[in-house]
């Protein structure tokens, strides 16, 4: 009888390791998707002549992302050897302390997140940066840069030695600081070294309308990045296999999309305030803005709590939005705004509905963070710019990107073969 | 011959082709295009941002057709083609110097 319940014991444990190791590797998939959303999005709010481009970048991104991370990112995020030649496939059988998933679904769930703080920067800078200056640049931030802010976030460890995050009350449950500020911290760092688009800023301070070639597109990258998010801030959850964590874990889900919701709905209702008509392209951007905003804390809020952050979110980045474009700073997908302003505001609703942080542990956070990304971010920007140039000529800018990084067309018609 | 070229408002293109139909025009060649007339345009906002839309999506229709049908075609098409209001659009007549039919060489009146 005893032989049998411990046989059951065993196979329970086994089952619930199963259980999350599935659910993990299966939010992965779905943040993985998310690349997919990021590539529709910004195609369709670019021109068609650079469109091919802009997917080039995205797809190529996240291949480095996947590669740079299992080289040496991962190591300098959560320790363990380079290459990933430390991991061990089994986190259960025989261990000392056995882990409740298998290591490589860490791995697997990790990778895809330096892969979406990567592909922020790819948005901010379209139409007229050079292809392989943004994936040199892609190289070193999935390689170090993310990795080194990772370690002092989600990693544990102290900043250089000299005071750590989590002790100071700093939390972020799935990334609006550690992915999404740090993602545009490089995205405004790459628009400054860039300069805006020829024509984008008239010289009497005017502002030039540059609109987005594919609507159908950009709705559908957006709505497909919604989705995504389910795994992003669901599977930061780590575990679905108890009552405690399937409960958190449904409700993640519901405030992931009742913060979405949310921020559709702001955003729509300040453009139409404020340019008379509803604005499609604001209402894709609300509804990612209100996800960036419940991202650092998706667990404690109410349903309705977490609706309104994410209104909050949508209404900001409209603003946010009409600002940058004031200080002549061009960002043709509103990235920046997105995920760093309304990153920052999700960073500091926190506190508001978890007891665990405090505010100015989040400020802390949010300054390493930025400090950190921006910084660097700058100095491999400005390294990049004087071995081999950023910016497209002014021709190759008006010819379109797709010509000259791809020789390529996205929408080809006239093509004859020789 | 002539060339009976209309550039009229996108949505009276069937309307068009069924007048055109009925009096025994044969085939015509339709093209999107964008243009204005005295109708001016009008500004619209995207993220904030202001444009102007000058060009407004027009369809052109190019029927050739022999002259002593001219007269009637081009009645046909204004009388489909009209709403009355602003931008209903233009029909210009042409001469055809000469027309060929590729698939069996023909040429002239029998190649319309």
């Amino acid at each position: 009888m005893e032989e049998l319940l411990n046989s059951t014991a065993a196979d329970v444990t086994q089952l619930k390791y199963a259980l999350d190791t599935f659910y993990f590797l299966v939010c992965g998939a779905l943040v993985m998707w998310m690349a997919a959303g990021f590539a529709m999005l910004e195609a369709g709010l670019v021109r068609a002549k650079n469109t091919t481009e802009i997917l080039t970048k995205n797809i190529a991104l996240y291949a480095i992302s996947c590669i740079m991370y299992l080289v040496c990112g991962y190591a300098i995020m959560y320790g363990g050897e380079y290459l990933l030649s430390g991991i061990t496939g089994d986190g259960f059988t025989g261990a000392e302390e056995p882990a409740t998933y298998a290591p490589s679904a860490d791995f697997f769930f990790q990778v895809v997140f330096v892969a979406t703080a990567m592909s922020i920067v790819s948005g901010a800078v379209a139409e007229r940066m050079k292809l392989w200056a943004f994936l040199a640049f892609a190289v070193v931030m999935t390689g170090f840069i993310y990795p080194m802010e990772g370690s002092w976030t989600w990693g544990g460890n102290a900043v250089f030695g000299m005071y750590n995050l989590g002790d100071l009350g700093f939390s972020d449950f799935a990334g609006s600081g550690i992915v999404h500020m740090a993602g545009a911290a490089a995205a405004l760092a790459g628009v400054l070294v860039l300069g805006a688009r020829k024509g984008k800023y008239t010289k009497d301070g005017g502002v030039a309308a540059i609109p987005g070639a594919n609507l159908p597109l950009a709705t559908l990258g957006t709505f497909v990045l919604w989705l995504g998010w389910f795994g992003f801030n669901g599977g930061s959850v780590l575990a679905t296999s108890d009552v405690e964590n399937s409960n958190a874990v449904a409700v993640v889900f519901m405030n992931t999309n009742a913060a979405a919701a949310g921020g559709v709905v702001a955003a729509l209702i300040t453009a139409r305030m404020l340019f008379g008509k509803a604005d499609l392209t604001m209402a894709l951007n609300g509804a990612l803005a209100g996800l960036v905003a419940i991202t650092a804390e998706p667990s404690t809020p109410t349903a309705l709590q977490a609706t309104l952050f994410g209104a909050i979110g949508g209404v900001l980045v409209v603003f946010s939005i009409l600002s940058l474009d004031k200080m002549k700073i061009d960002d043709p997908v509103g990235a920046i705004s997105v995920h760093g302003v309304v990153g920052l505001l999700g960073l500091l609703l926190v506190p508001v509905t978890n007891d665990g942080s405090s505010f100015s542990g989040q400020i802390i956070g949010a300054l390493t963070i930025f400090g950190w990304v921006f910084v660097t971010s700058m100095i491999v920007w400005l390294a990049i710019k004087a071995v081999m140039g950023v910016r497209v000529s002014e021709e190759e800018e008006y010819e379109g990107v797709d010509i000259s990084e791809c020789g390529m067309e996205a929408y080809p018609e006239f093509t004859s073969a020789k | 011959m002539k060339m009976v070229s209309a550039v009229i408002k996108p949505f009276k293109l069937d309307d068009v082709r069924e007048a055109l139909s009925e009096i025994g025009v044969q085939g015509i060649t339709v093209t999107e295009v964008k243009g204005f007339g005295r109708q001016k345009g009008h500004t619209e906002l995207y993220r904030g941002a202001e444009y102007v839309v000058d060009f407004l999506p027009k369809v052109r229709v190019d029927a050739a057709v022999s002259s002593d049908i001219v007269e009637q075609v081009v009645e046909a098409i204004s009388s489909a083609a009209q709403t009355g209001k602003i931008g209903d659009g233009k029909i210009f007549v042409t001469s055809i110097e000469q027309v060929v039919r590729i698939r069996t060489g023909e040429t002239g009146t029998e190649a319309l």
